[in-house]
């Protein structure tokens, strides 16, 4: 009987409470769809915390991204989408755009202009690679290596992958073509510029997998981005591709004898993607959010948890030191002028299109 | 009140019904009872046996199992209505995926039956008519945003589709502007929506739209004029799909809308065409008179090279042959697929060797299910035979270690095994350290096959196991002790009167372990590296990464034909009434 009454009242009261907050247009929650682990942590820590205080909304996290192409096709199908707004890669932002699964946006609309005056659309720049993507962070996957089992000679070219009479042992690569191929073509002889002249055709695509063929005894295929850290810890690779973000917890937090290289990193975006046909109430607090969270400070901010570079120009003056090391987070991003004297940006329109080809190819070359 | 007007009804349909009895029953009487004489005068000799009411016993004990079936029934409709509902429904909706190709008709209607009468065969890229169409379909599809779906879908087929598609869908508003700019020179009248309304639609729905608000309700569903179709029938066409457009998708207030360029392409086409505009006498025909002498002269649009214009790839004969190959709503495209095969024009063809997988992956998964299913059989049995013959107490502590692993979950465990079987793991440190394998050339126990087995094996131990006991339970063991007072050996005894007795158990335990390894995906993908994954992993990576739900459902569907085919040869062979779960 007691417990039934505080249940009622309590329930009564949060009833109220969260009518108090209610300003009529926008809804009082929001289900937040992102990757999980530190990535997730960084977000809820300079976006979703200041946001929430500020307005009172209540943020539901699901940590879905993973599944989320599948699955937001799915509820689309059902017409039951749960989800107010979706962190996916930029390749998925693109997918999900081609299915008319996300909503395209109006960059200088939707998004605040940036700190320095420009407009969002200047501001973002490339990495606005979709009509439905919202950027968010320019992150890379590049390579790390045992630097106790590479000798006095510590790898400094990307070529070091296929190089297996300098550094003998196994290596960790990723189980899709993409990243992989341009890499091979890169350590054929291939200028970086043509590297998708050449890989659009069935010659340039059978040179990449002869390449990579070279190596393919000694090569684990990963699938998670947790595994090329966890190989390198146990000492089972001498080296292998990952998020950079990734490389840096291995390095920086847990002091392992890793190091890495930025030669040839490619660069990749992640960002946000909003369902498309959200109710009224729920879309204008899905862009007021979005707003807010994209801003010039907010990316900036995201900057102290993980080392993944802001999407905007106009954050990168402003990042700072890491949130509990202390330590400059600058020099560690993918962006750092240091570190980006060799970039290599994913081309997302050709691999729209050739995906499906090539992955038909680089499955059958694994599996024989 | 509601009933006596409803009474002059009833009575006549009694009266009704009563006349239909009436009518038949002499007939029906005469039936009846010279089956009851039949009855009687056969059950004084050999007939049926009959029930003390005089019906026969075999129809009144099917009444009375047919009340206890339905009673059954009624108690188990739950968990059917459930199964049904949650189960079978969603996995015939996932299959019927795999031959489901409606996105190609739906999307490019007018294209698709246009190329029906194109020869594929030829060299010939289709006509300027086709490519009219293509506009007209392209058009209605980008304003949908329907066009890049469909998009993606082709590009399963063919490369380059799916930017091709994105990108004519970006540029094919602009393509009728010439017309809608030089009717808009011709006369204001032109521009604005209210206009064009004032004559393609019904007045009934011009006076309705008079000072329609939002807040009055729903729109009132546009009408076309009466004649305008016969009038001016490419424009109203597309008026048409527009109105039904603007009203039901984007919801906004058609009265209001300005047209869509495709409108005045349409227009200038009925124009210029054949058309009885010299009869029309309806609204606006000062303005459709004077544009029609205009519109002889008007600068026009070859669609063959305004789509040449947005990208070569339409002059490409493969495209063409690719969306006319598709174009039924039906297709088994994505079963050839799945069988390592391709539909082009010329018919069906293998695909070219370094894109054949499925093959190879299928023949993989079985091999490895059955190489699964074996060593479950040599390591549960001994197992099984222990805890068959050990007192209960101990039995029961055994069987808990035997069920312990099925409390932890699915992927601690294969994690675990990741530990122990990589290069630096603990078992090959084992064997370092007692000098059996030197240590720079440890044992690849995993991301190969033997990982997928070892690990597999492992997690399917519990379902050989677990039957198999209760099965040994079961065997008599004076029926080993009366073989050996006659003389057998230990081996004989076993071979030729325990096992046969313990092959129930096997059945069991194999066709479990067979069927849940043949679908495994979790294991395989942390432990099996390239060579030891299954089909599976590809039906997961079709469904969640490439979104080819197609090719997932095509694959998922053979290798359910191919289960059931199995269980159908188990049966044919050694009998399903031979397996035994307890």
């Amino acid at each position: 009987m007691n417990l039934t009454k505080t249940l009622m009242a309590s329930t009564a009261l949060t009833v109220a409470a969260g009518m108090a907050h209610s300003d009529g247009h926008m809804a009082n929650e929001m289900t937040i769809v992102s990757w999980g682990g530190a990535y997730s942590a960084s977000q809820q820590n300079a976006y979703h915390k200041p946001y929430s205080e500020m307005t009172g909304v209540k943020i539901i996290n699901d940590e879905s991204s993973a599944e989320a192409v599948s699955k937001l096709r799915a509820m689309n199908e059902a017409g039951n989408v749960t989800w107010d707004l979706v962190d996916v890669e930029a390749a998925d932002a693109i997918r999900l755009c081609d299915e008319g699964l996300a909503m395209e946006i109006d960059a200088d609309e939707v998004l605040a202009a940036g700190a320095d005056g420009s407009s969002a659309t200047d501001d973002f720049g490339d990495s606005l690679i979709s009509d439905c993507f919202i950027p968010q962070i320019v992150f890379s996957t590049t390579v790390g290596y045992r630097t106790d089992m590479v000798g006095d000679t510590p790898p400094t070219s990307i070529c070091a992958i296929f190089d297996t009479d300098a550094y003998p042992g196994k290596r960790a690569l990723n189980k899709r073509p993409i990243g992989n191929v341009e890499w091979a073509l890169l350590c054929d002889g291939v200028a970086k510029d043509e590297i998708y002249d050449v890989l659009a055709t069935p010659e340039g695509q059978e040179r990449a997998l002869a390449k990579l063929d070279t190596i393919k005894s000694d090569v684990i295929w990963w699938s998670a981005g947790a595994d090329t850290p966890q190989l390198l810890a146990d000492g089972e690779i001498v080296m292998g591709s990952t998020y950079n973000g990734r490389l840096f917890s291995v390095i920086a937090e847990q002091n392992q004898p890793v190091g890495m290289l930025w030669d040839a990193q490619m660069l990749d975006f992640d960002g946000w993607i909003i369902p498309k046909d959200l109710p009224e109430d729920r879309l204008a607090r899905v862009m007021d959010y979005v707003k807010f969270a994209t801003d010039t400070q907010r990316l900036a901010d995201q900057a102290a948890y993980i080392s993944y570079g802001p999407a905007r120009a106009s954050s990168a003056p402003l990042v700072g030191n890491h949130a509990t090391l202390g330590i400059p987070m600058a020099e560690h991003m993918p962006t750092d002028p240091a570190n980006a004297s060799n970039v290599f940006v994913t081309n997302y329109e050709f691999w729209a299109d050739y995906r499906d080809d090539i992955d038909a190819k680089f499955q059958a070359w694994l599996v024989k | 009140m509601a009933l006596s007007a409803l009474y002059p009804f009833f009575t006549s349909l009694s009266e009704q019904t009563c006349g239909d009895t009436m009518t038949d029953a002499p007939t029906s009487q005469t039936a009846a009872s010279s089956a009851a004489e039949a009855r009687i005068s056969d059950a004084a000799h050999t007939g049926p046996m009959l029930a003390a009411d005089g019906t026969p016993l075999k129809k009144s004990l099917n009444r009375a199992l047919r009340l206890q079936k339905m009673r059954a029934l009624a108690l188990i409709a739950p968990l059917l209505i459930f199964v049904l509902v949650t189960f079978i429904a969603p996995i015939a909706d996932m299959l019927f995926r795999s031959v489901e190709n409606e996105i190609v008709s739906e999307t490019l209607p007018k294209t698709t039956s246009m190329l029906a009468e194109w020869d594929a065969q030829g060299t010939d890229i289709p006509d300027e008519a086709v490519f009219e169409a293509l506009y007209d379909d392209m058009f209605f599809a980008q304003e949908a945003k329907l066009h890049t779906r469909l998009g993606s879908r082709l590009n399963y087929e063919l490369t380059g589709v799916s930017s091709l598609f994105r990108k004519s869908g970006r540029r094919v508003e602009d393509m009728g502007e010439v017309f809608q700019d030089q009717f808009e020179d011709l006369d204001d009248f032109w521009k604005t929506g209210e206009n064009w309304n004032s004559f393609m639609a019904s007045d009934d729905w011009l006076a309705q739209m008079d000072g329609w608000k939002k807040a009055d309700g729903a729109q009132p569903r546009f009408e076309m004029r009466d004649g305008i179709a016969q009038t001016l029938p490419a424009t109203a066409a597309a008026y048409a799909r527009f109105a039904d457009f603007i009203q039901y998708e984007d919801g906004d207030n058609l009265y209001k809308e300005d047209p869509w360029a495709i409108m005045y392409s349409a227009l200038h086409k009925d124009l210029t065409g054949e058309n009885d505009l010299a009869s029309y006498t309806g609204p606006a025909t000062e303005q459709l008179t004077a544009a029609a002498a205009e519109a002889a002269g008007f600068e026009t649009v070859n669609y063959t090279e305004a789509f040449k214009d947005i990208d070569d790839d339409w002059h490409n004969l493969e495209v063409w042959q690719t969306i006319k190959v598709y174009s039924p709503t039906l297709t088994n495209g994505y079963f050839l697929n799945a069988i390592d095969m391709q539909k082009s024009v010329d018919g069906v063809e293998m695909r070219p060797e370094n894109q054949q997988i499925y093959g190879i992956l299928f023949w993989r998964t079985m091999v490895m299910s059955i190489a699964i299913t074996a060593s479950c059989i040599i390591l549960g049995y001994p197992v099984a035979w222990i805890l068959a013959n050990l007192p209960t107490r101990q039995a029961n502590l055994l069987l808990i270690l035997v069920l312990l692993p099925f409390w932890t979950s699915l992927l601690v465990r294969t994690s675990a095994w990741k530990v122990m079987l990589q290069q630096q793991g603990v078992i090959n440190d084992t064997l370092v350290w007692l000098g059996l394998v030197a240590t720079d050339d440890r044992l690849a126990l995993i991301n190969n096959q033997t990982g997928t087995i070892i690990a597999m094996t492992h997690i399917l131990l519990p379902f050989m196991i677990l039957p198999l006991y209760s099965v040994m339970q079961t065997i008599q063991p004076s029926y080993l002790r009366a073989a050996k007072s006659l003389g057998a050996t230990n081996w004989t005894a076993f071979w030729r009167v325990y096992f046969p007795q313990s092959i129930p158990g096997i059945g069991a335990g194999s066709i479990l372990v067979f069927i849940l390894a043949i679908g495994y995906y979790i294991t395989p993908e942390i432990v099996g590296g390239t060579s030891g994954t299954f089909i599976s992993n590809r039906i997961a990576y079709h469904i969640s990464s490439s979104l080819n739900w197609g090719l997932g459902a095509a694959l998922g569907a053979i290798l359910l034909a191919a289960v059931l085919l199995l269980y159908y040869a188990y049966d044919k062979i050694v009998g399903i009434d031979n397996v035994k779960l307890g």
